[in-house]
């Protein structure tokens, strides 16, 4: 790399110097002749027909090199639409491109076209033509139909993908933080978020995300920092926070993208429809994983804000859910930070290991605490 | 003043000429008030600065197609900032890495396509084709540049500091940039980027004000606003989108520093960072995006327009052809003006903000795409049948207009709310505004320095020169931002160090090396424009008067032009600024300066009626001397 950027730089001092000199060859006879006040300097030189004709075959070349990077670089072009608005978004994507393709080479042809065939010629006489106004109805007419067209299927597309999430969506709380991203589900016994409170963060003590362990909803409650998993063909409402700073929940195969704020909860739901295992054989790629990125500048790891997204069979999201360990479960150290009176509720996802104990408390967790306030909605 | 009779007003302006001609070194060239002197005070700065962007854009580049290379060599300039690993290979360093972006977006859009492309030519124009001595105020002009200087060297100052500069990308939204925890980049860096914008913003008013009060009261006689040259109509509302409108991000910037000093809560809530839970409740960072955005937006049009407004004129007068639609492009340019205040938020569609909002957002976004495809038709049609002859700034005023153009159309797309859920953030977003307002106003800002090089230096620039200069650059710059497209919509996040921890984004090396080799090309390349620039200044061809047969009143003014821009009364004018090739006429010009009554050879009807008016013109009596 050194190398190449030794090379250019001898190559433009060269090229400077090569020109100064002409330059200079040409000022020595110029010089000479006095410069009269009124004189025509601007006259076209006898570079000008080159120029012309250089603007046109430059856009002819240009539309060849279009071509052929478009047909080369396409396939990794929007990476494979993974979830059902998602198909619908590239659709309109492509629809819309075909209409600004055609504008681009409609409008830079007649550009450079103009610019070829008008080329100064000492014999033509330009046409004295200031205005018409039905040309310039017509070219405001003709785009503000376009505009509206693009605006109105933009629009009905828009309000479906923000409309409210289905009541059946799986929930989750992702939370932004530098530079990493962890996820909390619900759990599988009561299936409703505890609350969270900022203040209540503490990474020594185990508890990033801030939840709030005097709610009893919060004991079952698993976290995860390295994958996200979702069912397959099942609504999922991704409930996104941020605990520092701006982060943005991008999720290029899923066409998700939605701004993680401090202070702020945001949200997007969308329903995947290809799982992992599908994707891996449809793209001949066994190690095809989806991935979470940030998009909105977080400091200096912002680029390595990754998490892994797992794509299930709904069978097997269920079964891994179950498979999940509670946070109590992970760090009995918080059991500290239940209230005396909820402590024997608690107990059952410390002591996890007997069988006994967990089918008892289940019941009553649901039954008792299933209808309570749900606090994330 | 209409007692005074015009021989008095004369006399009195002379003798306020000579009087400044007793002015040393110090108020002539440094403090001046002269409106030439501070147009070329801006454009020598704006020059400055856009190099040291343009090098810092290189660097940065070289990060991104070239990860592995190894940059001990930039040891030597860019010290600690270059980590040694334990193998002796030079890394950049992220945070580094974010500082550079930051400053290459800020200082490229307000120190150089705001404050260099508008300081230089508005300052420069308004008074010479509006046919004034100076402009209202020349005190005020002097402080807006001085103020702004003062603002250049703060926002120079920070890039050496411990910390560095500022890091949280131009825009810098909070709560990065409020908190000091956050990114080294966000300490004190982050204090002079404020300090310095807010001063920056006091000089842009001041040059705002003026601007305005300047076209509404000191046109010529006979220069009513239908005969203002586009250019001048293009820097009016240049002026009022900034007057209007960066007083909104002083106050953003204001509330973030009472944020980040004083323990004030209008951004933050419910933070947790470094272990601790700040005490602040209550705030929104959406609030900043909105009001800075509010800035913003109408700030691509502060860049674009005036671009805009100068290949207008270098348009029309090298096609040898007045501009197609002359009404039509002011409605444009004002209904862009307009609509540019009610935009902000299609830059803020995935913020979380209301999807309602981003529907009314969207639709308003596209309108503003009409008025835009009316300028980039009316300048097609303009070269159509014309006699075009391509100096360098007519090749940059039509590259101007391909990159509008190819620029514009994507962000059809990107204005689609549901489209840009993909696209918000991508390397597709980079590529269409580096086209549409980056390339396209640069342009706009070369072809005004070729174009306009004889009236401020009194010499030509080199043609062959501007020949090369223009076709490295343009073929330069559609290279790194036409395949930046793909990039993007294949989902490549900006502001990424880099990008192989993702298999999503761990293709396209190949496109992201040659982008990088195309801008080093292209930026190495604008070495020959500042050679050209500065030989031309000394040694370059005397200028002749009025050298592109242009009809504008600067044109009618010596070849340099001394205080007062016309050693004697300032020329009337009779007719609007574009009669190229009129039939008829001897010439293929008619300077705005040559009554009806002159040429009645090439007159249409309705303009021999007009000679009945001249008489009332040029009776008209107006106190042009300069106040002290």
């Amino acid at each position: 790399m050194t190398l190449l950027i030794a090379i250019l730089s001898i190559l433009f001092i060269v090229l400077t110097v090569m020109v100064v000199s002409k330059t200079q060859a040409i000022l020595k006879g110029l010089t000479k002749s006095e410069v009269e006040e009124s004189e025509y300097l601007g006259a076209p030189d006898k570079f000008n027909s080159a120029n012309g004709v250089g603007l046109f075959a430059f856009w002819i070349i240009s539309i060849i090199g279009i071509v052929w990077s478009f047909i080369a670089y396409k396939k990794d072009f929007l990476p494979e639409a993974s979830s059902v608005h998602g198909k619908e978004t590239d659709y309109w994507f492509w629809v819309s491109m075909i209409v600004i393709m055609i504008g681009f080479f409609i409008v830079n042809t007649f550009l450079f076209l103009f610019s070829y065939l008008y080329r100064h010629n000492k014999n033509r006489k330009v046409t004295f033509y200031t205005h018409n106004n039905n040309l310039e109805i017509i070219w405001t007419t003709v785009p503000a139909i376009v505009m509206a067209g693009l605006v109105f299927s933009g629009l009905r597309v828009w309000t479906k993908i923000t409309s409210e999430a289905p009541a059946n969506a799986e929930q989750i709380d992702i939370m932004g933080k530098q530079f990493g991203w962890t996820v909390r589900y619900a759990g599988v016994d009561d299936n409703t978020f505890g609350k969270y409170n900022y203040k209540l963060m503490d990474d020594a003590g185990g508890n990033p995300m801030g939840v709030d362990f005097s709610d009893p909803n919060s004991f079952d409650d698993f976290a995860n920092a390295s994958e996200m998993h979702i069912p397959k063909g099942k609504p999922v409402l991704l409930k996104i926070r941020a605990r520092d700073v701006l982060h943005s929940v991008f999720i290029p195969h899923m066409r998700v993208k939605m701004d993680a704020v401090p202070g702020m909860p945001t949200k997007f739901w969308f329903v995947a429809d290809k799982s992992t295992e599908e994707m891996r054989s449809e793209l001949g790629k066994p190690e095809f994983n989806y991935e979470i990125a940030c998009t909105e500048i977080c400091g200096r790891s912002h680029f390595g804000m990754k998490l892994l997204l797992v794509v299930d069979e709904p069978a097997d999201y269920e079964k891994w859910k179950k498979s999940q360990k509670p946070l109590l479960t992970e760090n009995p150290d918080l059991l500290t930070k239940v209230p005396d009176n909820l402590k024997a509720k608690a107990q059952k996802y410390v002591a996890s290991d007997e069988p006994a104990v967990e089918a008892v408390p289940e019941v009553v967790a649901s039954s008792v605490l299933g209808n309570s306030s749900k606090v994330l909605k | 003043m209409s007692a005074v009779s015009q021989v008095e007003v004369h006399e009195h302006s002379e003798h306020a000429h000579e009087e400044h001609h007793e002015l040393g070194f110090i108020r002539k060239y440094i403090f001046s008030e002269d409106h030439k002197v501070i147009a070329k005070q801006y454009l020598i700065s704006g020059i400055v600065w856009a190099l040291l962007g343009a090098f810092m854009s290189v660097v940065f580049r070289l990060q991104l197609g070239f990860p592995d290379m190894d940059m001990a060599w930039m040891k030597p300039f860019l010290g600690d900032w270059i980590s040694l690993d334990d193998k002796g290979l030079g890394k950049l360093d992220p945070n580094f890495y974010l500082a550079l972006v930051t400053m290459h977006g800020t200082i490229m859009v307000f120190f150089v396509l705001t404050a260099g492309l508008s300081g230089t030519f508005s300052n420069f124009l308004i008074p010479l084709q509006i046919g004034a001595r100076d402009m209202a105020s020349g005190f005020m002009n002097m402080l807006s540049y001085w103020i702004f200087f003062i603002s250049s060297v703060i926002m120079f100052i920070s890039l050496f500091i411990k910390t560095g500069p500022a890091g949280g990308s131009w825009v810098i939204y909070p709560p990065l940039s409020a908190l000091k925890e956050a990114n080294p980049g966000s300490g004190d860096g982050m204090t002079l980027w404020l300090v310095a914008m807010a001063l920056f913003i006091v000089s842009s008013l001041l040059g705002g004000i003026n601007y305005v009060t300047t076209v509404i009261n000191l046109r010529t006689k006979g220069m009513s606003m239908d005969k203002l040259p586009l250019t001048i109509w293009a820097f009016t509302f240049t002026a009022v989108l900034g007057i209007l409108s960066f007083p909104v991000l002083l106050s953003a910037a204001l509330l973030l520093i009472f944020d980040r000093s004083f323990g004030t809560s209008f951004y933050l809530s419910d933070i947790y960072i470094n272990g601790q839970a700040l005490p602040n409740q209550g705030g929104s960072p959406i609030l900043f995006q909105h009001l800075f955005w509010f800035l913003g937006h109408p700030e691509v049009y502060i860049v674009i327009l005036p671009a805009l407004g100068l290949t207008s004129e270098i348009i029309a007068t090298n096609s040898r052809k007045p501009i197609f639609g002359y009404k039509a492009m002011i409605f444009s340019m004002a209904g862009i003006m307009f609509l540019a205040f009610i935009v902000w938020a299609h830059h803020m569609f995935v913020t979380g903000m209301n999807p309602f909002l981003g529907s009314v957002f969207m639709l308003l976004t596209l309108i503003i795409a009409v008025p835009s495809a009316v300028k980039g038709f009316n300048y097609i049609t303009t070269l159509w049948k014309g006699n075009i002859i391509f100096t360098p700034a007519m090749l940059f005023a039509i590259g101007l207009v391909s990159f509008f153009i190819s620029g514009g159309l994507t962000g059809i797309i990107l204005g689609n709310s549901a489209l840009d859920i993909q696209l918000h953030d991508t390397y597709f977003v980079v590529a269409h505004f580096h086209l549409v307002m980056g390339s396209a106003a640069i342009f706009g800002m070369l072809a005004g320095v070729y174009h306009w090089f004889p009236k401020m230096f009194g010499r030509m620039m080199n043609n062959a020169m501007g020949y090369i200069h223009f076709w490295i650059t343009f073929i330069g710059v559609y290279l790194v931002f036409f395949p930046m497209h793909y990039i993007g919509i294949a989902g490549f996040p900006r502001r990424y160090y880099q990008w192989s921890g993702f298999e999503t984004f761990n293709t396209y090396m190949d496109l992201n090396a040659f982008i990088t080799i195309a801008a080093i090309i292209t930026v190495f390349a604008q070495m020959v424009f500042i050679f050209n620039f500065v030989y031309s200044i000394f040694w370059g061809k005397k200028a002749s008067a009025n050298p592109w047969k242009s009809n504008t009143l600067e044109w009618t003014t010596p070849i340099n032009p001394g205080h007062g821009n016309w050693p004697g009364e300032i020329p009337t004018v009779y007719r609007w600024p574009y009669d190229y090739s009129k039939p008829g006429a001897p010439d293929d010009f008619i300077p705005q300066n040559i009554p009806f009554s002159a040429t009645p050879e090439s007159n249409l009807p309705e303009e021999n009626e007009l000679i009945e008016k001249e008489k009332e013109i040029n009776s008209i009596k107006f106190d042009t001397s300069l106040h002290d």
